[in-house]
């Protein structure tokens, strides 16, 4: 039977040293982090207050300050909320890439990455389409519904929530890939196993 | 214990079937009308993007678990089933919950945008999108089940050979 590179005889039936395709999955899960968290800080910050002139009597004007908040809507605390959720996800599968080759029970290792890397990637679905809905009526308001659009007059919030709507998006993009290896290497953990003698 | 595995398989997919199908026939049919003050309020679900985005997402899902429901349990397919799977899930659950954002607006509305609730005017609307959302909630559950479940169907067949790697 053939051998990988790394792979010690049959026998003993376990890879020894790390593959190039370990540190490939290594550095995307850093960049997923990466691009979690940022998601979760630019949205958590995203705050502007303005102030408007409502009305003019006799000849001082009315005004009237208004605070947007990332909080005043459900979609984007929940946002936040799944976002800081995959990026704590993402630290600790760094975590055990890098320290957990110690732990024994390999095969419920690889299962529970698998698993927990295809939850997270539904949470932060969820996160990011809710919020890209909930922007996009912010920027165009609904006609039918009467409901005005926002984004002419908090410009900055708007933007702000924009960027950390990509940054939750390339994460989604890469933690569907990194979901996608990690089953991939689970299948083909098992496959080696079987190859054993019969 | 294989043919329980494929009953309880099938018996899945053809709930999330079921699931997805109505999610997106009951959206597709809710419409309501009402004048207010000589206005006429006409709700369809295509006046919104995102529950226009929910009924391909879930109609997406539904010609896949349609698809994969007469596939037969060749192994080579499995594998691309399961990553599949997690692709729909995850379309699947993106739309449930760009729907739920939306319709929670229409029905509370939001005070700091000034925006009123519609759910007053349109009742039968609203109800019409709550039971799709309902039926939409229930095929991301099922989704996520079966993806569970059809990785552990994928793997168990390699199981034995397990006990192989503890006993060397």
């Amino acid at each position: 039977m053939a051998l990988q590179s790394g792979e010690k005889p049959m026998f003993t039936g376990y890879i020894s040293s790390k593959p190039n395709s370990s540190w490939t999955l290594l550095g995307l899960r850093l960049v997923a982090f990466l691009a979690t968290a940022a998601a979760t800080l630019v949205m958590l910050l995203n705050k502007q207050t303005k102030t408007f002139v409502v009305a003019t009597i006799g000849t001082t004007p009315v005004n009237v300050t208004l605070t947007a908040k990332f909080h005043h809507t459900p979609a984007f605390v929940f946002f936040v909320i799944a976002n800081g959720v995959a990026s704590i996800h993402n630290l600790v599968m760094i975590m055990v890439d890098l320290l957990g080759s110690k732990l024994d029970y390999k095969d419920l290792r690889f299962a529970m990455i698998a698993i927990l890397d295809m939850v997270n990637v539904a949470l932060v679905s969820g996160g990011a389409t809710a919020a890209a809905f909930m922007a996009e009526l912010g920027k165009n308001g609904n006609s039918h519904a009467r409901w005005d659009k926002i984004c002419d007059k908090f410009g900055k919030f708007c933007d702000q929530g924009g960027g950390a709507l990509i940054a939750s998006f390339i994460a989604l993009a890469l933690m569907l890939l990194i979901s996608v290896m990690s089953i991939i290497k689970l299948l083909n953990s098992h496959k080696s196993h079987s190859v054993l003698p019969n | 214990m294989a043919n329980t595995r494929k009953i309880i398989t099938i018996l899945l997919r053809l709930l999330a079937l079921g699931a997805t199908l109505s999610a997106t026939v009951v959206m597709v049919t809710s419409h309501d009308s009402a004048d207010v003050l000589n206005i006429k309020f006409s709700a369809k679900y295509s006046n919104s993007p995102t529950f226009k985005y929910y009924v391909i997402a879930e109609a997406i899902a539904t010609g896949y678990s349609l698809i994969v429901l007469f596939l037969s349990s060749k192994s080579l397919v499995w594998r691309l089933i399961v990553i599949l799977d997690v692709v729909i899930a995850m379309l699947i659950t993106s739309s449930i919950s760009a729907a739920l954002a939306i319709a929670q607006i229409g029905k509370k509305g939001n005070s700091h945008a000034g925006w009123l609730p519609i759910c007053g005017q349109v009742p039968k609307f609203c109800d019409h999108v709550t039971g799709a959302l309902i039926a939409g909630f229930v095929a991301a559950i099922v989704y996520l089940v079966l993806n569970l479940f059809s990785l552990h169907a994928v793997l168990s067949p390699l199981f034995p050979a397990k006990s192989y790697a503890d006993r060397s």
